[in-house]
């Protein structure tokens, strides 16, 4: 009997707690005191941080970080689902709608195996492997292995600054892997004697200060490093940045100067990028 | 003849059993092992109690241990109840559930091979953006319990399906209600396929990280309501293990950690439906 | 059979409990088409297997070769886990002394709840450079398919065991009382009484090989391309929404959630097959 009268109760509960969801769900978001950050993987843990000391020097507001893509951070802003949104890349011609707000520099490094005797790749070397008209370490002084190719996923902003730089076309790259975030892309380098793939300077240098069996190649000449993205000479370089729909509120707008400011530098070392000078 | 060939498969089929046995426990030994080798000296009480530091590189995990315990609670509330109802309607109550029951029994068998990324797609879209829940521990936990409930039911099925018919033939011979017979008889002898199905449940919402990202997000801060958002231990392994420079360690760690969680949860759940087969038993 | 007034009170909640999880299913099947009407309308549904390839940021769709791979994938995985699962099953309930019966158990239990996403990682760093030594490039069909089968092995295995606990005693004593043997009790007696929990442990076990999203996305190499070989990488249906999704917009959106759909109609068919092999109870 009491099992009855249980099994009544229990639809009667679900109801109850959709309604107070409902009731409740108008005042959670729209608070003025919350800031709501939505896009780059890459960005997203150097946002996080910032957001955290924000908080922690303006007690009574709360930043909120979400992960997702540079895609979606631009999305989320045009749709007003996020007041800030973070890209890996720099604003393109169609975008004019946004406002940008650079917050860090960041570079794109080729990267091989330790053991790899190569030393160093050409930009034509570069395509020949991505297109597979070389497909053998010999071809390239070293060792008789075939190539293992790994690439991007497809609309990830490294693989789009990759294939502008090197002037590909993605229907003409030849991968043998593809990957998504950076550390993937390392731990598959680090786990294939015979492999090159390309990956985010900082996370590479990174990886190479903790003992990690890969290696940075230099791209025409100029060494791949924090140092090289800092002065400019590294060739193939992005601005981490975040990006609001038109003028951003007060309370956005002390954020973002915040997060531009050198009260974050510090931050921005230590996620292995290079702050703004 | 059929001697002879029963004299050699007998000792031949209890070696592959056992071979079997002893490969599965290798596995998952040296899977396991790995972990604890890579994992186990990072996790001490400072690891539990405090927040991360360097987007994880550094500090602990505690409120993300607080967001994983209230977004599986959210999960386990909901689904509970629609599936110990939907599995009991459709098993005990096959001949009132008619077609209707065909139809629930079909949209689960489907529901069960739902993708959970298209689960996290479809949460985000229904809880997030339509109920004006936002990124939050209730629209994750709602997420889970939807994507949790095929697994439930299908279990707790099984569980009813394997209580003897005996019980409710002789239960309906002494004239007692079949909801009676249900809560006297049928539940109780039916408890272990019942916690079964919870903990596949528990163990498939605990693990779950592609449903997670787009509802209840990515914050690592405590949570001081349901409708904040929070990030659960699976998304803190994945993005340390695979968005973060030098976060291996802790990734290791917070999956040393989930593991444990789960231990103390099997335990305790099985423990429980063995006190509470007992005191029914008693009670007959 | 008529019913007490109690009982049609709790019919009616347990219908209403019901309806609310059936409806989720419809709730996502008519999201998905929502999102999936525009691009259907406007390049319709042949595109998808008759595009040279797949690069949805130039216009081409082709997921023929994904649907191949996790076919293969989900097949090699389930056709590996099954064996393993029900003689692991059999070999607690049948084989094993009691205390070796209950660690076992508890040590599948935990492997049940490991997340995928750590199975992916330790893929990523122990599995991967194994079989790249081997036959290089590593990331790779075999990979997935060993990864999977070790994540669905729990789920076979398990739900085999309550369903073989179910059996009642008396078919055992009554097959060990004609003298026979533990295996011939098991393979003539148990396995045929547990068949329907059989059916369903693999049904569940090929559902989650299906859906696995991280994992397989970790070690599979992620190529569109039909493979030729164990060795060649593969991309999944799933993987291939979790690589993408974040950074997809418009039309590229589209054409990942057609992925998911043609993944549900997948599932779906896979429901037909089995409620055709299903004993009717």
């Amino acid at each position: 009997m009491n099992r009855g009268t249980f099994l009544r109760l229990m639809p009667l509960g679900f109801a109850l707690a959709l309604g107070i969801q409902a009731c409740d769900s108008t005042n959670a978001s729209n608070a003025s005191n919350k800031i709501i950050l939505t896009g780059s993987s890459t960005v997203a843990p150097l946002a996080s941080e910032i957001a955290k000391r924000y908080e922690k020097e303006n007690p009574g507001i709360r930043v909120d970080v979400q992960s997702g893509g540079s895609s979606r951070g631009i999305a989320d802003v045009r749709q007003q689902v996020a007041d800030i949104g973070m890209v890996s890349r720099s604003l393109n011609d169609q975008e004019t709608d946004l406002k940008a707000f650079p917050i860090a520099k960041d570079g794109i490094a080729m990267i091989v195996h330790k053991d790899n005797p190569v030393g160093q790749l050409t930009e034509e070397q570069v395509i020949g492997i991505y297109t597979d008209k070389i497909n053998n370490w010999r071809q390239l002084g070293g060792q008789d292995a075939p190539i293992t190719v790994v690439n991007k996923a497809e609309g990830r902003s490294t693989l789009e600054l990759f294939l502008k730089h090197f002037k590909l076309e993605s229907p003409k790259i030849k991968a043998d892997v593809v990957i998504g975030d950076n550390e993937q892309g390392i731990k598959t380098v680090a786990g294939n004697p015979n492999s090159v793939g390309y990956v985010s300077v900082g996370t590479a240098a990174s990886q190479v200060q903790n003992g990690g069996p890969i290696k940075l190649l230099p791209l025409n000449g100029v060494s791949a490093s924090l140092e090289t993205v800092k002065d400019e000479t590294f060739p193939l370089s992005r601005s981490l940045t975040l990006i609001t729909k038109g003028t951003p509120n007060e309370s956005q707008q002390k954020f973002l100067d915040f997060a531009q400011s050198q009260q974050v530098h510090d931050i921005v070392e230590e996620q292995y990028f290079v702050p703004l000078s | 003849m059929s001697m002879r060939r029963n004299h050699l498969t007998e000792p031949l089929m209890a070696a592959v059993v056992w071979c079997t046995a002893g490969v599965v426990t290798l596995i998952l030994v040296w899977l396991v092992g790995d972990l604890v080798w890579q994992g186990g000296g990072q996790v001490n009480w400072t690891f539990l109690t405090t927040s991360p530091e360097k987007a994880g590189v550094e500090g602990g995990i505690a409120p993300i241990l607080v967001s994983t315990g209230l977004i599986l609670t959210v999960c386990m509330a909901v689904a509970t109840p629609l599936g110990l109802g939907t599995a009991i309607l459709l098993t005990e109550f096959s001949s009132q559930a008619g077609p209707f029951g065909r139809a629930v029994r079909l949209s689960l068998d489907i529901l069960a091979g739902v993708p959970s990324i298209v689960f996290g797609l479809f949460g985000n879209a229904l809880f997030s953006k339509r109920l004006g829940l936002g990124f939050s521990i209730l629209s994750g936990g709602l997420t889970l319990a939807c994507m949790v409930l095929p697994i439930l039911i299908r279990s707790v099925q099984e569980g009813l399906q394997a209580v003897p018919q005996d019980y409710r033939r002789s239960s309906a011979a002494l004239g007692l209600s079949r909801t009676a017979t249900l809560g006297t008889l049928i539940l109780p002898a039916a408890m272990p396929g019942i916690m079964v199905g919870l903990l596949l449940g528990i163990g498939r919402a605990i693990a779950e990280t592609a449903a997670l990202i787009f509802t209840s997000g990515y914050v690592d801060r405590m949570p001081s309501s349901l409708f904040d958002s929070g990030r659960s231990l699976s998304i803190h392994i994945y993005d340390l293990a695979t968005n973060i420079a030098g976060g291996e360690p802790h990734a290791y760690a917070t999956a040393l950690v989930l593991m444990g969680t789960l231990i103390l949860i099997n335990g305790g759940v099985s423990w429980l439906a063995h006190r509470f087969r007992q005191s029914r038993l008693q009670v007959i | 059979m008529s019913l007490y007034r109690s009982d049609r009170n709790l019919v009616f909640v347990l219908q209403i409990l019901s309806a609310i999880s059936g409806a989720v299913l419809l709730l996502i099947v008519g999201f998905l088409l929502l999102e999936t009407l525009p691009i259907l309308q406007e390049i319709g549904w042949w595109r998808f297997f008759s595009d040279p390839a797949w690069y949805p940021t130039s216009q081409q769709f082709n997921i023929t070769p994904m649907v191949v791979g996790t076919l293969l994938v989900t097949f090699g995985a389930v056709s590996l886990a099954t064996p393993l699962g029900i003689l692991s099953a059999i070999f607690c309930q049948y084989y094993a002394p009691t205390a070796l019966a209950t660690i076992y158990r508890r040590l599948i239990e935990l492997l049940a709840g490991i997340p995928s996403v750590v199975y992916g990682f330790w893929g990523l760093v122990v599995l991967v450079p194994i079989i790249g030594r081997l036959h290089p490039p590593g990331p790779s069909l075999l990979a997935g398919i060993l990864i999977l089968a070790v994540m669905i092995l729990p789920t076979v295995m398990l739900v085999t065991d309550s369903s073989l606990t179910a059996i009642p005693d008396h078919y055992w004593t009554g097959s060990q009382a004609l003298g026979l043997g533990t295996w011939a009790t098991v393979r003539g007696v148990c396995l045929p009484a547990a068949r329907s929990g059989l059916i369903t442990g693999v049904m569940l076990a090929t559902a989650r090989a299906l859906g696995e999203t991280l994992a397989v996305l970790m070690v599979c190499g992620n190529i569109v391309q039909v493979p030729q070989q164990v060795f060649d990488p593969v991309r999944t249906l799933t993987a291939n929404i979790a690589l993408e999704m974040a950074y997809a917009l418009e039309q590229h959106r589209a054409a990942l959630f057609v992925s998911g759909l043609v993944l549900m109609i997948g599932v779906t068919l896979l429901v037909l097959l089995s409620e055709l092999i299903q004993p009717q109870s």
